[in-house]
């Protein structure tokens, strides 16, 4: 069991993630609000509890583990939780995707501190965490990759050709996060492009599987130690989310995938951010 | 061809470059899709297999996946066809790759016509302008064995992803072997005054021929061995052009974005014609051997002659 202060702590880092997200998406400023928000919980809990080695003053720790967004439109909850752990300061949110600005529409590491690649052509996050992984094992290095995919991107057909490489190569070290909140850029999972039985698929390619709810700060935590404690083959927590999570009016909806908030809609979110921080003390 | 010029192989001169030059530094990792016979990585993994992956026939995952050993400070040498090796993980190199800057370096070989067989859609008639469009990409194109092998230890220290574009075939050595290679150099094999040639590849050893025959007909002409494709030293270019009165380029690759479209990029401040040598917009086909497919395409020694006389009113 975890502490109910770990658990607290965590809980507060997210809401911070989701009040760092809306301040980089003031009104009239399109953002990609939806996948951002349904990671909050996850990133939450992989940079300020699991990964170890992280340090702003030194970014290319040869020992630090890595967080990969292969669905990287959904950087802005990166971005948050990077301010936060000092990689650059809460003065550069303002300027996410301006000219000159160092927090790119898409995750940049020439740009950015703390970034591990780039990404954002949907599809390649997880082989690229696969050559890490790779190189990683190579070194006798004990370090772990985690990367991210949203649902809607196993359409993409590198990664189940990465699916099947990472098993071949028994990397144990690469643990993949799916971010299934079922809503893609335009419309459902269901709709657009159906992929059901996620578990089963994965679990045929020789993946360890591991589902959980994507918002629950202690099954986060347990499937991670169950993936820690995973060997010889590599491991995908099936997260269930939901998009948009946090903020009724966006949740669950395609519409919130990349747009601009109304005036109504930001201040709604910051007093809903002010009642989340309420609840939990801060 | 020359029956006093030595042929030797590109390819195992690849893979030999690999083993040697995997001795001296343990960070170098290869990653073969299935070719690797074909290719020669396969002798880097037969001398060190822990650093040799297979990663089976998915170019798209494997090029990827070599941006993620570079990241993690390895050296990947990627290999495949170069069809395969280009545009079928076209937006896997641009994506995780060049644009990061990366340091992997990709092998296309059996490039150009050269793999006479297989066909048009095992034939690279489009890799040099796939791979010239995509900002920081170094494109490579040896001339002979010799020259593999330099520009491999080049290609080592190089900062950036590089396309090296390796022929099947076995061709004659040009390159002197107590020379090293430096990124961008421009090789003049032969002098000339009144016409000069820009080629690469196979096609050099055609140029040279071509000069020969233009020599019979009074027509001196100059060759240089355009290697380093990008980036190309657009001065240096002009200086190789300085007397002459006319610049013919000949590539073993479409007309359209490859070699002699780079030399009229980079001559487009001088007064000079050029005229080109290629493949005339269309794509390969099966033949019974390589120099009848060369012949079917116009890549000749003749052809590069008569587009110089042509250029020079004689």
């Amino acid at each position: 069991m975890y502490s109910e202060e770990r658990i607290k702590n965590l809980k507060k880092m997210a809401v911070r993630i989701r009040s760092n997200i809306i301040d980089m998406i003031p009104p009239g400023k399109v953002g990609h609000l939806g996948g951002s928000c349904s990671i909050a919980d996850i990133i939450s809990v992989l940079y300020f509890d699991r990964m170890k080695g992280l340090d702003p003053k030194n970014p290319k720790n040869p020992e630090r583990d890595r967080l990969l967004l292969s669905k990287g439109h959904a950087v802005l909850a990166q971005y948050a939780a990077l301010t936060e752990l000092h990689y650059f300061g809460h003065e550069e949110l303002a300027k996410v995707k301006t000219l000159g600005g160092m927090l790119q529409g898409h995750p940049d590491i020439e740009k950015t501190p703390g970034l591990e690649a780039v990404t954002g052509s949907l599809g390649q996050g997880l082989s690229v965490s696969q050559g890490i992984a790779m190189a990683l094992k190579l070194d006798k290095k004990p370090a772990k990759v985690f990367c991210i995919c949203g649902d809607g991107e196993l359409a993409e057909g590198q990664i189940w050709e990465a699916a099947m490489s990472a098993v071949n190569y028994k990397l144990d070290n690469l643990c993949l996060f799916i971010d299934h909140n079922g809503v893609q850029a335009t419309g459902t999972t269901k709709d657009v492009f159906p992929i059901e039985n996620l578990g089963e698929r994965w679990s045929s390619f020789g993946w360890h599987v591991v589902e959980i709810d994507g918002h629950d700060i202690p099954q986060i935590l347990d499937g991670i130690s169950e993936a820690d404690k995973t060997k010889k083959v590599p491991t995908v927590i099936i997260a269930k989310t939901i998009k948009g999570k946090g903020f009724p009016f966006a949740e669950g909806k395609a519409q919130f995938h990349n747009a601009a908030l109304t005036e109504e809609q930001y201040t709604e979110c910051k007093s809903i951010i002010a009642n989340m921080k309420k609840e939990l003390g801060e | 061809m020359k029956a006093d010029i030595k042929c030797e192989s590109l390819r195992t001169a690849y893979g030999e470059a690999l083993v040697e030059l995997g001795k001296k530094d343990s960070r170098i990792v290869a990653l073969e899709a299935d070719l690797g016979k074909s290719t020669q990585s396969i002798m880097f993994g037969n001398a060190y297999p822990e650093r040799y992956f297979q990663m089976g026939i998915a170019e798209q995952n494997m090029l990827s996946t070599a941006a993620g050993l570079a990241l993690t400070g390895k050296i990947p040498f990627v290999s495949t066809f170069a069809v395969f090796a280009s545009g079928r993980p076209y937006d896997q190199i641009r994506s995780s790759i060049a644009i990061p800057d990366l340091s992997v370096l990709i092998c296309g070989s059996s490039a150009g016509l050269s793999d006479f067989g297989d066909g048009k859609t095992h034939q690279s008639i489009d890799d040099i302008g796939i791979m010239r469009v995509l900002p920081h990409m170094t494109v490579l194109s040896p001339v002979d064995a010799v020259e593999t092998k330099q520009m491999m230890a080049a290609m080592l220290t190089h900062k950036g992803p590089v396309y090296l574009r390796i022929n099947r075939n076995d061709l004659p050595v040009l390159t002197d072997s107590s020379k090293s290679y430096k990124i961008g150099q421009m090789t003049r094999v032969r002098d000339g005054n009144d016409v000069v040639i820009f080629a690469a590849g196979v096609m050099v050893s055609k140029s040279l021929e071509a000069a020969d025959l233009l020599e019979k007909d009074g027509i001196s002409a100059r060759v240089v061995n355009l290697s380093t494709i990008k980036p190309l030293d657009t001065e240096e270019l002009e200086k190789q052009c300085k007397g002459v009165k006319a610049v013919i380029t000949a590539e073993e690759h479409n007309i359209y974005c490859g070699l002699g479209s780079a030399v009229a990029e980079g001559l487009s401040e001088l007064a000079l014609p050029i005229s080109m040598v290629g493949v005339n917009d269309s794509y390969g086909t099966s033949a019974k051997g390589y120099e009848e497919l060369l012949v079917h395409y116009g890549l000749t020694a003749d052809a590069i002659a008569a587009k110089a006389k042509k250029l020079l009113n004689k």
